[in-house]
């Protein structure tokens, strides 16, 4: 997909203001709130972003895939802990979020798996994450990261 | 004849009644029942490994024997349980405050090919400074996880990596390493940190 400067210098523009950057169709609704991340320790380890994801229009919207310039293979992934207390992650493929409803990325379900980290996730510093939805649609949010040991958006 | 053949039912239908609660009895109470002590971790006194903890000294399950014990299993390239276990505890050690002193807390990998004495040193430097992080050859890491019924599975990913699927439950036991409790992952801290407490009293009941 190949932008024009002046779109990609506006999208830089809203991503510094902590504004989702406009979509194409139907995605435009969606909201992405209290976004966090923690901090990694180099670059081999994966990383993991969460945050919540609110679809406040009239249609349905799916979400198909993860893009951003931290990490090579940005991917969702579910944590499920089965009866016995073991835990798996597998990938979690398309989410759909129904009109009015939200989805939340959280520890311990839905995360930002963020795979191949292109640079150390430095607390304190953000980086932007782009949602792509079926409709073609992004959203890009700004994802503060906070201390490894953190266990929630504040901290 | 006809009073025959409803007898033949009648019997028949005992039978399966027979039957049923025969099978009923076998799995539920009988010889096919689960077995409730296979799913129990051993009392530590009862294990036996080996491995190396993130300072570099040989410890055992005989090292934990003594204070009343936190243990879980994970490893360090784990990006959201593991990390999330390991701030839950922090959290509820800070809520502990110097009672948290008086425990031992034990991180066991399940990941040793990745899991080095200076990755586990480097990893649990960014938590509470009482948790220690033990890892060690493949073999000593399967006997401590047999010890503690622990299971784990390596996954490969996507990108040419792997996963480790594990239990995340953290195991609590009292100073003389009787199992007192287990904590499931990410269980709220108002029901946790009790339960710790409780493996901090026993402990001192037992030594009054």
């Amino acid at each position: 997909m190949k932008k024009s400067p002046y779109v990609s210098g506006l999208a830089a523009l809203l991503m510094i203001a902590g504004l989702a950057a406009p979509a194409l169709a139907g995605s435009e609704d969606v909201i992405v709130e209290n976004a966090w991340s923690r901090a990694s320790i180099g670059v081999n380890r994966p990383g993991a972003a969460y945050m919540t994801i609110r679809n406040t229009g009239d249609d349905a919207v799916t979400l198909t895939g993860l893009t951003s310039q931290l990490a090579a293979m940005p991917q969702i992934h579910e944590t499920k802990t089965n009866a016995d207390g073991v835990s798996s992650m597998t990938p979690a493929g398309e989410i759909t979020i129904e009109p009015g409803e939200s989805v939340a990325l959280e520890p311990g379900g839905l995360h930002a798996m963020l795979m191949k980290l292109q640079n150390p996730m430095i607390e304190g510093e953000t980086f932007p994450l782009t949602l792509t939805f079926s409709d073609g649609g992004e959203v890009t949010v700004e994802v503060p990261i906070l201390g490894i040991a953190a266990r929630g958006p504040e901290g | 004849m006809q009073r025959r053949t409803a007898l033949g039912y009648g019997a028949a239908a005992l039978g399966v009644m027979g039957l049923t609660l025969f099978v009923g009895w076998w799995r539920v109470d009988g010889p096919g029942a689960p077995d409730p002590a296979g799913k129990r971790p051993l009392p530590l006194s009862a294990m036996d490994f080996r491995l190396t903890d993130h300072e570099g000294n040989q410890v055992g399950p005989e090292t934990l024997i003594g204070r009343p014990t936190m243990v879980f299993f994970g490893f360090t390239y784990c990006p959201d349980v593991c990390p999330t276990t390991l701030s839950d505890i922090s959290g509820w050690l800070d809520d502990l405050g110097d009672e948290a002193a008086r425990m031992n807390v034990v991180f066991i990998t399940v990941d040793p090919e990745r899991d080095t004495v200076a990755a586990m040193a480097d990893y649990v430097s960014y938590f509470h400074p009482a948790i220690r992080g033990w890892t060690g050859p493949e073999v000593q890491i399967a006997r401590a996880a047999d010890g503690f019924r622990a299971s784990y599975e390596r996954v490969p990913t996507e990108g040419g990596d792997y996963t480790m699927n594990h239990t995340a439950s953290v195991f609590l036991f009292d100073a003389k390493g009787e199992l007192v409790t287990m904590i499931d992952y990410h269980e709220p801290r108002e029901f946790a940190v009790p339960k710790i407490r409780r493996a901090l009293t026993e402990d001192v009941e037992e030594a009054t």
